[in-house]
């Protein structure tokens, strides 16, 4: 039976950058535009979709960085 | 013959296949016992990262989001498209508390966000009230599913309650023998189904209806020519407010729901969860997608069946596509609403039988027993919402799922607070809750709509103007009732220590929350001693 480590700890500077993809998508001055379209898209509309890219790069980057060494 | 024979054959061949993968489902990795609600409830804990994205996915985004959020941007335009940052915010804000909620469920053997409640904050009542608003706020969702089934069969001209009431039946017998390991299968049939529909949709009915910019540009004409004043491509000054605290309100309820913490709990380790926290978000995309379909029906002049928007996707894919391939696209929908129906009824189930029945009426009740209530459970939940859907009006459906969107927010600092700190006292949890329900209907209830005259429960767009600020912005009313309930459990914590209220015992450890796979559980110490 294994016993649970003790400096084991989910907190890492890495977290920090799971702010951006919150904040990101939450300040429409950022977005709620039409011009430049993008493919035909109005801003409002490519800019929340490349937000998703965003949140994936972000969260993945976590995972990486704090997976624990086996 | 009806014109839409070829739809009708295509959608009930699929629709029987699905249903046959439901009942081989309990063979589907096979326990020794499926009589437990580890097993039955759970599917054994043990799904890795592609069952579980395929679980969660198909849990979260489901039939009816498919069919309302492109109906909400063909009415109303932008504020429609919330769905998009709710469900980007939602990853990273759950990414470490889901891993907290799990690593203290997998030491303590929890199925339910209530069961850990309980031992956190030595509290069965608060836990109580905490698996009656998951219920109640799971209910009508499952109705809603429904929903979803109608609008398609509607397309399809088959009219009538009885095949809602079949398709329910079949989903009800398979999910009573197979238990989550039929969804997680069938999930697999429906995310490909709909990733494929989708995929298709924009590629060509764009090139059909002359490209991007045309279809923006027609919407744009159609709100342009509208009186309303809150719709439109883009946001206006007073719907900004409301669409980021819709998005961020939705993204801190969407884990609360018992029917998200059942599968992420099937999960198999905490590297499963994490590495599905950064691929969920080709749901996202999806779904993004998935609302222009709007835009699209807008620019080929698409108008819904009667006065139910719900079907303008359906109406869609029948006006544009060849007859055998909407019958792909309406069983993908009807299949769609089929996966979280069931995970929903068995997370509702598993909150009864464990907060309800072994707390309050068996407290004995070993494995079997608990699996066979739970069985049971499900049936009779996913009957209330049949019943739902026959004896009340849909609009009412939809108001209930607004209610229990509000109200299950209110579980926040119980659940998702307590998993980091302990300092609440279950006393204050319970005011700040009860405050926090109240508030919420007393918001809801003010929200009308005077565009259509219904005077109450017309959304979930507060206007700030009701409690004398001088602006025409509204804010999502169930940020503003979590907002009342914790500054009521904060006081309430404080009077409760000044008073010296005796308070519950925790029976979590600080390295409970960072356990994974292969870390000891408590059954089996307990077997040890």
């Amino acid at each position: 039976m294994t016993t649970p480590d003790k400096g084991r700890t989910d907190r890492s500077p890495w977290n920090r950058l799971l702010a951006v993809p919150i904040i990101l998508p939450l300040l429409p001055f950022l977005f709620n535009f039409d011009e430049p379209r993008l493919l035909g898209f109005p801003g409002f509309y490519w800019l929340q979709l490349s937000f998703i890219a965003v949140g994936v790069l972000c969260t993945t980057v976590v995972y990486r960085m704090t997976r624990r060494g086996r | 013959m009806s014109e839409h024979l070829t739809e009708i054959v295509v959608f009930t061949a699929l629709f029987l296949t699905v249903s046959g993968m439901g009942f081989v489902a309990a063979r589907w990795r096979r326990p020794a016992d499926l009589a437990s609600l580890d097993e039955w409830g759970l599917g054994g804990r043990s799904f890795g990262s592609w069952v579980t994205w395929f679980l969660i996915g198909g849990d979260l985004y489901t039939a009816y989001t498919f069919v309302a959020v492109p109906a909400l941007l063909w009415g109303a335009g932008a504020t429609g498209f919330f769905a998009v940052p709710y469900t980007i915010v939602t990853y990273p804000i759950v990414f470490l508390v889901l891993l907290r909620l799990w690593s203290v469920s997998h030491v303590h053997g929890f199925v339910t966000p209530a069961d850990f409640v309980r031992a956190r904050f030595g509290s069965p009542t608060l836990a109580l009230l905490i698996a009656v608003t998951g219920i109640v706020a799971t209910m009508p969702y499952i109705a809603l599913q429904l929903v979803g089934i109608e609008a398609v069969l509607k397309s399809m001209g088959v009219t009538g309650h009885l095949p809602i009431v079949i398709a329910f039946a079949i989903l009800a017998a398979y999910t009573y023998q197979s238990g989550l390991r039929a969804p997680a299968l069938i999930a697999f049939v429906k995310d490909t189904l709909i990733y494929v529909v989708i995929l298709v949709a924009v590629i060509v009915i764009p090139l059909k209806l002359g490209g991007w910019d045309t279809i923006f540009d027609s919407a744009k004409a159609k709100f342009a020519a509208t009186p309303a004043p809150g719709d439109g491509i883009l946001l206006n000054t007073g719907s900004q407010l409301q669409y980021i605290t819709l998005a961020l309100g939705s993204a801190l309820a969407l884990f609360l729901y018992p029917h998200s913490v059942t599968g992420v709990l099937a999960a198999r380790n905490r590297d499963v969860i994490k590495r599905n926290m950064s691929a969920l978000p080709a749901y996202s995309l999806l779904l993004g997608l998935i609302a222009l379909l709007g835009y699209m029906a807008i620019a080929a002049g698409i108008k819904p069946i009667g006065t139910d928007n719900n079907t303008i996707v359906p109406q869609l894919f029948d006006r544009l596509f060849p007859d055998w391939f909407t019958g792909v696209a309406y069983a993908a929908i009807g299949i769609g609403a089929l996966v979280p129906a069931a995970i929903m009824s068995i997370a509702a189930a598993n909150l009864f039988t464990r907060n309800i029945y072994r707390e309050y009426l068996r407290p004995n009740a070993g494995d079997a027993e608990e699996a066979r209530v739970s069985k049971i459970t499900s049936l009779l939940v996913k009957v209330g919402a049949l019943l739902c859907i026959l004896l009340l009006d849909t609009g009412f459906s939809i108001d209930l799922q607004l209610i229990g969107g509000v109200i299950i927010l209110q579980t926040l600092p119980s659940v998702a607070i307590g998993l980091y700190t302990r300092w609440f006292h279950r006393a204050g949890l319970i005011a700040g809750w009860a405050a926090g329900m109240v508030t919420g209907m007393i918001l809801l209830y003010n929200v009308g709509n005077p565009v259509t005259g219904k005077p109450h429960f017309a959304g979930s767009a507060f206007p700030l103007s009701k409690l004398g600020l001088d602006t025409k912005m509204t804010v999502y009313a169930g940020l503003l009732a979590l907002a009342v309930n914790l500054a009521v459990a904060l006081l309430g914590t404080v009077i409760a220590r000044l008073v010296k209220a005796t308070d519950g015992d925790d029976a979590t450890r600080p390295d409970h929350y960072l356990a994974d796979e292969g870390d000891s559980r408590l059954k089996d110490l307990h077997l040890v001693q």
